[in-house]
């Protein structure tokens, strides 16, 4: 087994100097800073279900401690890729993954990584807040139960319900079935049973689609917090929400062959979320990111 | 206009209001709207009487023509060819050693056949295609075609177990098996792919998201599947007639190598004596067949709703 899949790497920074970019602050040469620790390197990545393209040649990096941004319109790829990352596109039949793509310099897809062992590291959140029919304490102590951590389980599961602000609301009813939660408490649980297993980087996909914007106000919140000890990457169609909680943002959009009988995702721009939202070098982007199309 | 073209509809409308039903802002509903939802619900109500009063037409003649009997003796009362002495406990104790087994057997293998079709065949699997066209084929197959199989395989050789209740209960478990098979694919389908997901995103293996999540949620959908394979079980007689129940057992069936009669065989051999008395103890020990059935049903339904709350 490789290293960093089987062990944590020891002292994770936490404390290193972050890159703040809001809109507006136009602090692009913040960007070139040296130490910043890439967690995905992705080249030519391309994912085909049942041999037809989805996803064509991204090639990105992704920071350690920062909320990158995957942004376009419906069936650019943005799912698509970002279940590349903990390898979820294992569990469709007929999908295949080329390119290259490595987590902290190791091959995701070489032939002795354990895809079980992946997601212990990267773990995900969904669209659809997805609680197990069971309460909640055992909906966040699963995740810890499975993988044998130790220690002590309950407070684990407060310490994982703290981390994703619920606990208060939940503390006197952790016996109940958490679908007594409404959708923004079910996606903050989601979101504590995610980091109970402590992971390096927490992926999400539309987390906040199914929400009201009080609650999606929230889940922002939290990930702006989460951040300081976690790699984030979201997907959002919400262009907002991607100027206000990630650092860098990808613009994805279909692109279509010459012949116009196949399209596939690909990746317009990739920079810093200022750059993306107030100065993008790419027409289609601003286009985009203006309202002008999408 | 022909009826349902939206015209009709609005002309409906228009009518009923000119007609001034209906309050000033909302019309009433279109008249015609109104007998086709009132048939329609005549109808359902209909069918439900139906049967509903067969099977209490049933109960009640049995109940009324068995009342004589209808007492513990009844359960405690070995066999007898004097019908006063005459009761069920053989009978009784012989169900229950082969339900008993029946169920040993179908829970881990109809369950397992399922979990390997739902979760691991996948479902171009050639293999998995067969087993399932067999598995929906066996279900059609008439109870007797499985005592003459039991007769064969089980009872003689290569099994050699002899007319005893572990035949019957390996006959009966197979006659069962598909339903269970089928009954709980659905109920492993029915748990939602969300679910699946969420777990294996969190690093739980394949084995431990169907240990820990599918199967769990599924329980009370195979627990319904499984009780009514038991009551069908229970109930069946054809199969145990090549099988070598005896109808007239003067002990009681003590484990798996015992021979045996069963309920359902005790009625028939009641009911084909020429004394009235024994008419009177058949239809008692009916009563007590569906007694037994219901309960088995209560115990269904109470199980499935203290998994369903415990969520
Ligand atoms: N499981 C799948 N099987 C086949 N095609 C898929 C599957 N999932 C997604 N696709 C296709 O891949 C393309 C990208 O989809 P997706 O990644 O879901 O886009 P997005 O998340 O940006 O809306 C779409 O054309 C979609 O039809
Ligand atoms: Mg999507």
């Amino acid at each position: 087994m490789y290293a960093t899949m089987s062990e944590r790497p020891a002292g994770k920074a936490m404390t290193r100097p972050r890159v703040s970019v809001r809109p507006g602050s136009r602090g692009v040469a913040e960007s070139t800073k040296p130490d910043l620790r890439r967690v995905f390197e992705l080249q030519g990545v391309g994912v085909t279900y049942s041999g037809v393209a989805a996803v064509r040649e991204v090639s990105m990096d992704i920071y350690e401690n920062e909320v990158t941004a995957l942004i376009g319109p419906s069936g650019c790829g943005k799912s698509t890729l970002i279940r590349c990352l903990n390898r979820m596109n294992d569990l469709v039949a007929d999908c295949e993954v080329v390119g290259k793509l490595h987590y902290q310099g190791e091959d995701l897809y070489g032939p002795n990584v354990d895809p079980v062992q992946v997601r212990k590291l990267i773990g995900m959140v969904f669209q659809k807040p997805n609680p197990f029919p069971k309460s909640i304490r055992d909906n966040v102590a699963f995740g810890p139960k499975m993988i044998g951590q130790e220690g002590d389980l309950d407070e684990v599961v407060e310490r994982a319900l703290r981390g994703a602000a619920l606990w208060d609301e939940v503390k006197d009813r952790l016996d109940k079935s958490a679908f007594g939660l409404s959708g923004g408490q079910q996606q903050r649980l989601c979101i504590a049973r995610c980091i109970a297993v402590e992971p390096e980087v927490i992926l999400m996909d539309e987390p906040c689609s199914a929400l009201d914007p009080i609650s999606t106000g929230r889940i922002e919140d939290l990930m702006l917090e989460l951040k300081e000890h976690y790699s984030i990457v979201i997907v959002t169609h919400n262009m907002q929400q991607a100027a206000r909680v990630s650092d860098r943002t990808a613009f994805l959009m279909v692109e279509q062959s010459p012949d116009e009988r196949a399209s596939w995702g690909r990746v317009v721009e990739y920079d810093l979320t200022g750059k993306i939202f107030t100065n993008p070098a790419d027409q289609r982007t601003e286009d985009y990111v203006s309202g002008k199309v999408g | 206009m022909r009826p349902g073209d939206p015209r009709t509809a609005r002309a409906e409308v228009a009518l009923a209001s000119a007609r001034g039903v209906g309050t000033e802002i909302f019309s009433s509903q279109p008249r015609a709207d109104v007998i086709r939802a009132a048939a329609f619900s005549v109808a359902l109500y209909a069918a439900l009487a139906l049967a509903v009063l067969g099977l209490a037409v049933l109960v009640l003649d049995n109940l009324i023509e068995g009342a004589p009997r209808l007492n513990p003796a009844l359960l405690t009362n070995g066999t007898s060819s004097l019908p006063a002495n005459a009761g069920l406990r053989s009978a009784l104790i012989g169900t229950l050693w082969i339900i008993g087994f029946v169920i040993v057997l179908i829970v881990p293998l109809g369950v397992g056949a399922a979990v390997f079709l739902e979760e691991y065949a996948g479902s171009r699997s050639r293999v998995a295609r067969l087993i399932e066209l067999n598995v929906q084929n066996l279900a059609a197959v008439p109870s007797i075609i499985y005592g003459l199989l039991g007769l064969a395989f089980i009872a003689r050789a290569p099994l050699n177990l002899g007319f005893v209740v572990l035949t019957a209960s390996l006959t009966l478990a197979l006659l069962v098996l598909p339903v269970v098979i089928l009954v709980a694919r659905e109920a492993l389908r029915a748990v939602p792919g969300s679910v699946r997901e969420g777990s294996l995103a969190l690093g739980a293996t394949k084995w431990q998201t169907i240990r820990h999540q599918v199967l769990p949620a599924a329980v009370p959908g195979i627990a319904t599947g499984v009780i009514l394979a038991i009551s069908r079980a229970i109930g069946e007689t054809a199969p145990l007639v090549p099988l070598g129940a005896a109808t007239f057992v003067t002990f009681d069936p003590n484990g798996p190598f015992s021979r045996y009669t069963a309920l359902p065989l005790q009625i028939f051999d009641w009911v084909k004596q020429p004394q009235a008395e024994f008419q009177t103890l058949a239809a008692a020990a009916i009563i007590v067949m569906l007694g037994l059935l219901l309960a088995m049903n209560s115990v269904a339904i109470w199980l499935r709703n203290r998994y369903e709350r415990s969520w």
